[in-house]
């Protein structure tokens, strides 16, 4: 199966258009902005010590999933989660379960979570992401 | 649209958020709709520096929708000229403002202690900022506050060091560590409001009326900045690309401008500075060219032999021509070093280059003495410039307490305004290449080598009369109103051309034809110059230090009857323009 994989993560140079492509995934309902990203582009506090990504790695055992008390969150064969956001409450166990805080807030006080579509990895100008066949 | 306006209240920590389609429908976003605001909310005749002047920051329709739409537009009362200032800057700012629901936010009053603010989506909250304030370098104050608000990655933090709380008229606000509203003295005002930093965060999301389109103009504006030759020089060795050039055509301002060609510019070109000192290079939010180059600068310890301190160092031509050529500075070390100091206090590098530049050879004429600068300052002198830096954020005597008013206020007190390097009260950029260069400085409603490209004018035609001139500086200003009103970001100027731009709207529903857009162009451009006329500005006042004409330029030397004419005729279009 394929997933969104980092290449070369010194290379991130924090432009954050991983993030906004994420919002636009949607060919039917894209989103501009940040709302529905699952990814975040950040600065290893302060850009003067570069910058990174931060988005789901796709866990075997994804304690999100363990947490979600709807089942809202559900592993995903050979990794990941897949998000039913008509069962999700908004509580936000999911945030506080994920060691590497790649889950986030939307506007509507959902969650955005990496669903391993690739579509990002289309647009990051510098070769950090990129979209691959991983073995299970 | 998005367009909200947040008003905050210093006076009495108070905010409001308004709906203001009017505007935005009318004035686009960025410059269009901030000089409106602008309008609105100051006494043009308030001091710059009491709670009566305003801070206006605006984006545009195209954040966060599209890249390169990554900058803000502020505009406030300029400290430094007493007039209007108007300041863009990248980072975060745009896309944070837009993220966190807002078109534009306007920052009114004063606080009685120091504060800083943070604006999340609806809310505001007025911070106490006592302890953070009198902490001169920047770069640790942003620390400091990455460290208490959350946000990361999301937030843009703007904030002042310490020559912006010492009212330094040139400070500026620096935004994500690299990124600076750096002319006009935004710092100051912040400064004299008792704000020492704003951070802005969000997670809103907007849908385009048709998305397809959006997707495949997206697409469209994505590929021309990865693939053409638009954008190149910055995706290569960025505005430091142009030392080299401007030197062999006898433009680089060199030693207070006594010359235009600098013998040391291959040390401090961007070609030695990308093969010697270039560590790391990173992005304004959506932008995917990334063009901050940011060198890295190894300086061993004093007294202790194998340890190094390793800093960054962001750079730019015109800080290489402010703080290196312009004060003779031909070494890299020494210049990033003089970079680095001025970014810590946060201070305007084109403005502490000129201010010390005049003061240098003030002092090797005996205008001013030793008693007065109280280091021996000279030419390629770094060690005395970083001190001198020091001095104009502490203001140890009088002398640099009138130096932090800029060159034209301390050419005023001391003499040598023949060679106090200001247009309309700013201290020029580095671009010594004609008279459109000049007639732009004096004439862009910035005071801006940005404003209308005068340098670029010069380069491009060789014979042009004054009145030519002009009209051209002029039209050129008209239509980058435009694009500060969308606000993308200028060097992207040859990817949002007015066919792309009237595209690129379609989607988010609006429609707006080539000839609309640049008739708007015209009339942002005159709105805000009536509202600079109604702040003082009287175009039959400017002047141009006898300096510019005594260096040979690209155009040979420059004839004072060419700019007089230009400056004639550059009275009669304002009167005719503002009617
Ligand atoms: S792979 Fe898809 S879901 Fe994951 S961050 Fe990229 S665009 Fe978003
Ligand atoms: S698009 Fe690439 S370079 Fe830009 S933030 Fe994302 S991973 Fe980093």
């Amino acid at each position: 199966m394929k997933q969104l994989v980092v290449k070369d993560i010194e290379k991130c140079v924090g432009c954050g258009l991983c993030m906004y492509a994420c919002s636009r995934k949607s060919a039917k309902t894209p989103e501009i902005g940040n709302s529905k990203s699952g990814i975040l582009a950040v600065s290893l506090s302060g850009f003067e010590r570069g910058a990174t990504v931060i988005f789901c790695r796709a866990c075997k055992e994804p304690p999100c999933a363990q947490v979600c008390p709807t089942g809202a969150l559900k592993p995903k064969k050979g990794g990941g989660v897949v998000y039913i956001e008509n069962l999700c409450l908004g509580c936000k166990y999911c945030m506080d379960a994920c060691t590497l805080n790649a889950i986030f807030e939307r506007e509507d006080g959902k969650i955005a979570v990496c669903i391993h579509c690739g579509y990002c990895a289309n647009y990051c100008p510098h070769g950090v992401l990129a979209y691959e066949e991983v073995k299970a | 649209m998005r367009d909200s306006v947040l008003i905050v209240d210093l006076n009495n920590y108070s905010y409001e958020i308004e709906q203001r389609p009017d505007l935005f429908e009318k004035w686009i976003g960025g410059t269009g709709v901030a000089v409106q605001l602008l309008k609105e909310y100051i006494d043009p005749k308030a001091d710059p520096l009491s709670g009566d002047n305003v801070i206006v920051f605006a984006t545009g329709p195209f954040t966060p929708a599209y890249p390169l739409a990554s900058k803000t537009v502020a505009m406030f009362k300029s400290p430094l000229t007493g007039n209007l200032g108007e300041s863009h800057a990248g980072g975060r700012t745009a896309t944070s403002i837009a993220n966190a629901g807002y078109g534009a936010i306007v920052i009114k009053g004063e606080s009685k202690k120091p504060v800083y603010l943070v604006i999340e989506n609806e809310k505001v909250y007025f911070r106490d900022g006592r302890v953070i304030w009198g902490i001169p370098d920047s770069l640790i104050v942003g620390r400091i506050i990455a460290e208490n608000e959350p946000g990361r990655g999301i937030r843009t933090m703007m904030r002042i060091g310490g020559a912006g709380e010492k009212l330094v008229r040139y400070a500026c606000v620096t935004t994500e560590t690299y990124r600076h509203f750096g002319r006009l003295g935004l710092g100051a005002v912040f400064g004299s409001k008792k704000l020492k930093a704003l951070i802005i965060r969000g997670r809103k999301k907007y849908t385009p009326v048709d998305p397809k389109k959006f997707r495949e103009v997206y697409d469209e504006i994505y590929r021309t900045a990865i693939e053409s030759d638009a954008m190149k020089k910055y995706h290569l060795l960025g505005t430091a690309s142009n030392v080299i050039p401007l030197n062999e055509l006898n433009s680089l301002p060199t030693r207070n401008l006594q010359s235009a060609r600098f013998e040391k510019a291959d040390e401090i070109s961007g070609e030695a500075l990308a093969e010697y000192s270039l560590g790391r290079r990173i992005a304004c939010s959506h932008c995917p060219v990334a063009c901050i180059h940011l060198a890295t600068l190894r300086i061993p310890y004093e007294n202790e032999p194998y340890f190094f301190k390793t800093i960054m160092i962001s750079y730019d031509y015109e800080l290489i021509y402010s703080l290196g050529s312009m004060l003779g500075v031909g070494s890299r070390d020494g210049l990033l070093r003089l970079i680095h100091r001025v970014e810590s206090y946060g201070l305007d590098a084109m403005s502490t280059g000129v201010c010390l530049a005049w003061a240098t050879e003030a002092l090797a004429r005996g205008i001013v003495s030793e008693k007065e600068t109280l280091v021996k300052l000279s030419f390629g002198d770094v060690e005395s410039y970083l001190k001198a830096i020091d001095y104009i954020y502490e203001q140890p005597n009088e002398f640099y307490r009138h130096l932090a008013m800029g060159v034209e206020h301390a050419s005023g007190i001391y003499g040598g305004k023949e060679f106090a390097l200001a247009f309309g009260g700013n201290e020029m950029p580095g671009y010594h290449t004609g008279h459109a260069t000049y007639l732009g400085y004096a004439t862009g409603l910035r005071h801006s080598h940005l404003d209308s490209a005068g340098y670029s004018l010069d380069q491009k035609v060789k014979e042009m009369t004054p009145e030519e001139a002009v009209d051209r500086l002029i039209a050129e200003e008209c239509w980058r109103q435009i694009l500060s009103s969308l606000v993308v970001c200028f060097f992207a100027r040859g990817i949002y051309t007015a066919d792309l731009i009237s595209r690129a709207f379609e989607p988010l529903g609006v429609e707006i034809t080539e000839e609309e857009l640049k008739k708007k162009g015209e009339e942002i451009y005159r709105e805000k110059l009536k509202l600079k006329i109604d702040m003082g500005f009287n175009p039959e006042n400017l002047t141009f230090p006898k300096r510019i004409f005594e260096v040979k330029s690209l155009h040979g030397t420059l004839n004072e009857e060419f700019i007089r004419k230009a400056k004639d005729y550059y009275v009669k279009k304002v009167k005719e323009i503002v009617g």
